[in-house]
């Protein structure tokens, strides 16, 4: 009997019963509620979002496949694509670091080798709290090691991505996982049954209890009871997955299936409902048949069951026996348990008995769509922000500060866990900006970023969803790539408040003008709502995954300075703006303000300049300053470019000292070229309308900032790399002092 | 020549190998099946990089009793070059073909850098192209690749010339800071007594073009073709 408890126990409203029991034509098992729960969660059907989401432009030229798939295609020529997706994976990783992190690996590998691509790199977007707590360092330390285990172990360099900290992200962790891949156009497969009569065939690790409930569990909030969720977070095992990624990968090069689809969220439900459904047609399927890892398990377990490295194959019955072969190679079990019929229903059998017999549509297509009531909160006070905060005294003292903070320090500590080579296609090693990747055969690369600022987005949601966009691009410019395609994972809080769907409108808008101005499409990407614990929610977070294409590999430029005596040009300028910044955060303690003003129209003028002087070979570095300002920015450039090259930069304008060098004005790049090409790159930016300037000239052993001549910070190159690049691993050190 | 490369379940430098000895080095090389019993007339089999088996038990453990190993045992007990890089050196330890033992990295996290190895012994079919003293600039990526072996042991290598590479700074001093995992003596690659098996950590593979930042890596590709083909 299902009783009002079962139903708050799988997260469905008495609304939504009435309409299972209507579109199902009867009351429902307790199995059948499972599957609805989980088909019905805000994480598989976007109930809360849709509405919203509909904005984004999904639509181009280049474009094979758009949302709705496993992942995002694009073509990027010479009859090759690119399938990519970015995924969250918050709430089993506060639960479970290491765990939670690693299956967020495989679950978003599978989803792009389940399109015929093989995976060639993964990049991460994580948020923690504050490193001063140790529940903070340990979650990160865990986090960190299961990316770690599960992209190494398979065999998929982790190139890039981001991280940041913050207060906020305390009790709930970010971790959101992309990954690439590449294919060839004629080869893509999709998640479909086809014909009745066709067969379908279990492949991958057997099913346990593990997981059960995780797409569920990702659709509430966490409170008190969180700790003994643990068991809802599945086990990855990297090697079984590395077996069955080849075997999917060579029945596929011999066109031996039709349709496949990996069991991720909500496992063997989501895929017999959804590839039949997407070919208007049925599955009957012996659960007997299914391989289980433990006994006793009952038909709700199996179905449920978020075990990891699974996958559901559909193929022609003459089909069969070549597939299993395949799969016998890699050792790998290929289980026939059932077959695709005309009537479009989800029919389980269970030790004779009918146990599930419920249409497919109804579970895929027809959640009910939500139209969340949203408030919008008041903008922030955006003019005049600087006077109201003391110049520091010290500056040099506010940059090593900022230099130590662990969203802006060095980020090798993570990265160097990371296989970040393997596969050699790495043309751009980890460290700063965005990550770029040969195509072998070709002279052309791909060029992939993460970005999100969440404070931004917490002070003006708009401001922070057009910048994710506008920063994202730039960093590809800076690499001397044009974007091609995006991807998105937006984290936010409980959608049933108002101001948190306020939020989310309000960046989706955002995200959407932007990506409009740069003409690309998003081709999916990821909701991840009820990043509240105990009743508080994150900073909305939107993180833009955006894969850029590189015409010439030989040409791409890299943010270090590679020479004494160059010029250092600032395209774009530097406005009155502290808003929202690092710099406020770290040396004043406040996170307030709005967040620097973008115009879309300056951007785009900015990173066309920029590319032209790349294609022309006119640069010789080039990186955008961040959080951290122009004085992190240039610090960067020395600390990744040739040993120990300083520079002097004199500044102008009648701004204040802080917010020149810390301010994070949006649309600007930092760029050097050989004094000879310097009036080349200046007539190029007047060209596109672009204000630039000669601001300062690399050499010394100091990084040297003044005013007209004044001097504002002088500090050797040596002692502020140092501040930055133990930072993080000194939270490590201390870390491992205690526990001794 | 022809070059034959193994390919175990989990190994995943496997195409990354192939790729630098077709397409760079320009030899034929064969792939060849852990569960086949046929070395495909390959002059030197190189045991590549990876997680064989997951890794799980220990690194290397359980590839050892792949069937292709009682092949590559044979080969190698006959005079066969045998090359074992990163996983593929761990695996020959696991065989016996080299002496030692690999532990975990000294700050027990995984690696993944351009590190610089000197030049020990030149004499060697791996090394011939290269010069004693020579620094290269090579990357490792590896949990396990802290070099143990008993003193005595230790001695007899050391007095053999088998120390082919060790982890040293960019100038081939050896420090306590460039010895970035621990490993005893700072071996990062040793050969057997005869000098036709050798192990190395660092991956020679990942440094043989130069838009993956340095074309060191080639002298233990190009060595074996000297040894080979003259």
């Amino acid at each position: 009997m299902i009783d009002p408890k079962i139903l708050s126990q799988h997260n469905l409203t008495p609304g939504e019963y009435d309409l299972i029991v209507r579109l199902v034509g009867r009351e429902p098992n307790l199995t059948e509620i499972g599957i609805f729960s989980a088909m019905w969660s805000e994480h598989c059907s976007y109930k809360s979002s849709k509405i919203h989401l509909k904005k984004l432009p999904t639509g181009g030229k280049n474009v094979v496949q758009g949302p709705g798939e496993n992942a995002g295609i694009i073509d990027i020529g010479d009859g090759q694509v690119v399938v990519f997706k970015i995924e969250s994976h918050n709430h089993p990783s506060f639960i479970e670091p290491f765990q939670g992190a690693a299956t967020g690996v495989g679950g978003i590998l599978r989803d792009i080798f389940t399109m015929g691509a093989r995976p060639i790199a993964l990049l991460d977007s994580l948020r923690f709290g504050p490193l001063e707590n140790p529940k903070n360092r340990s979650i990160m330390d865990g986090v960190v090691a299961g990316i770690s285990a599960y992209g190494n172990a398979i065999g998929v360099p982790t190139v890039g991505g981001e991280v940041y900290f913050g207060e906020g992200y305390s009790l709930n962790p970010l971790v959101n996982v992309f990954c690439l891949g590449l294919a060839d156009k004629d080869k893509i497969f999709y998640a479909r049954t086809e014909d009745a009569g066709n067969a379908i065939l279990y492949v991958g690790a057997k099913t346990g209890r593990d997981g059960i409930h995780g797409a569920s569990m990702a659709s509430q909030e966490f409170g008190e009871d969180t700790e003994t969720k643990r068991p809802n977070v599945q086990v990855g095992d990297p090697f079984k997955e590395k077996l069955l990624l080849e075997a999917c990968l060579e029945v596929m090069d011999r066109n031996l299936i039709v349709g496949i689809q990996d069991m991720g969220a909500a496992g063997l439900t989501c895929s017999t409902t959804e590839m039949p459904a997407k070919s208007g047609r049925g599955v009957e399927i012996d659960l007997d048949l299914v391989p289980q890892r433990e006994s006793g398990m009952t038909p709700y377990e199996i179905m449920l069951s978020e075990s990891q490295e699974r996958m559901l194959i559909a193929c022609k019955p003459e089909r069969v026996k070549d597939v299993q072969a395949a799969f016998a190679k890699w050792d790998l079990d290929a289980v026939a348990i059932g077959r695709v019929t005309g009537d479009g229903k989800l029919r389980c059998s269970f030790k004779g008995e009918i146990v599930v017999d419920i249409p497919v549509s109804a579970v895929v297509d027809l959640c009910p769509m939500y139209k969340r009531p949203w408030r919008t909160a008041e903008a922030a006070p955006r003019p005049a922000d600087s006077g109201r905060y003391p110049l520091p005294a010290d500056l040099g003292g506010a940059f090593k500060k900022l230099l130590a903070s662990p969203t802006i320090a060095d980020k090798e500590w993570i990265y160097r866990q990371y296989d970040h080579m393997v596969l050699i296609n790495t043309a751009l090693l980890p460290g700063v900006g965005a990550a770029v990747l040969r195509i072998k055969g070709t002279s052309k690369g791909l060029a992939m970023t993460l970005d999100g600022n969440g404070l931004y987005t917490q002070l003006d949601p708009g401001a922070g969803g057009r910048i994710a966009v506008a920063e994202a691009c730039r960093n590809l410019a800076c690499v001397g790539a044009r974007p091609v395609g995006v991807t998105n994972c937006l984290n936010f809080g409980n959608p049933e408040k108002p101001e948190v769907m306020g939020q989310f409108k309000e960046v989706v808008e955002g995200m959407s003008e932007a990506c409009r101005t740069f003409e690309i499409a998003v081709t999916g990407g990821n909701v991840s709502f009820y990043n509240d614990t105990e009743g508080v929610s994150i900073y909305p977070t939107p993180v833009l995954g955006i894969v850029g294409l590189v015409d010439d590999t030989a040409k791409v430029v890299t943010p270090g300075f590679k020479a004494e005596g160059e010029a250092i040009i600032l395209l774009g300028e530097t406005r009155d703006e502290l808003g929202a910044t690092e710099y406020l955060k770290v040396v004043h303690r406040r996170e307030e303000g709005a967040p620097p003003a973008i115009d879309l129209g300056r951007e785009k003028s900015v990173q066309e300049a920029c590319l032209e002087a790349i294609k022309s070979g006119l640069l010789r570095s080039a990186h955008d300053p961040s959080e951290g300002g122009l004085a992190v920015c240039a610090a960067e450039c020395a600390f990744h470019g040739a040993a120990g090259i300083g520079f002097a930069i004199d500044l102008q304008g009648g701004l204040r000292p802080d917010v020149l060098l810390f301010g994070e004005s949006q649309s600007r790049i930092l760029v050097t070229a050989r004094p000879e090409d310097t009036p080349k790159v200046l007539g190029l930016a007047k060209k596109h309308g672009v204000p630039a300037a000669v601001i300062g000239r690399t050499g010394g052993t100091n990084l040297r900032f003044s005013l007209e001549g004044r001097t504002l910070i002088d500090l050797p190159v040596a002692e502020a790399r140092a501040h930055w690049m133990n930072a993080i691993p000194d939270y490590f050190r201390v870390a491992e002092e205690t526990n001794a | 020549m022809k070059f034959g490369v193994v390919v175990f379940p989990g190994s995943n430098c496997d195409f990354d190998t192939v790729h630098a000895l077709r397409e760079v080095i320009g030899r034929p090389t064969e792939i060849l099946w852990h569960k086949d019993h046929d070395l495909r007339g390959a002059d030197c089999v190189v045991l590549p990089g990876g997680f064989s088996y997951g890794d799980y038990l220990r690194s290397g453990a359980i590839a050892r009793f792949s069937p292709l190993m009682q092949e590559v045992r044979e080969f190698a007990e006959k005079g066969g070059l045998v090359l074992g890089i990163c996983n593929g050196f761990q695996v020959l330890l696991e065989l016996g073909l080299l002496p030692g033992a690999m532990l975990r990295n000294k700050h027990l996290k995984f690696l993944c850098r351009f590190v610089t190895i000197r030049v020990e012994n030149a004499g060697t079919r791996f090394t011939n192209a290269g010069r004693r003293g020579q620094v290269l600039r090579i990357p490792i990526a590896h949990f396990d690749g802290n070099y143990y072996a008993d003193p005595a042991t230790l001695e007899d290598i050391e007095r053999n010339g088998q120390v082919v590479f060790r982890y040293c700074d960019p100038a081939g001093g050896l420090t306590e800071e460039a010895n970035v995992n621990g490993s005893l003596h700072a071996i990062a690659g040793l050969t057997n007594q005869r000098g036709n098996v050798m192990g190395m950590m660092p991956h020679p593979e990942r440094a043989s073009e130069a838009i993956l930042g340095s074309v060191d890596g080639r002298v233990v590709f190009e060595s074996i073709l000297q040894a080979v083909e003259s």
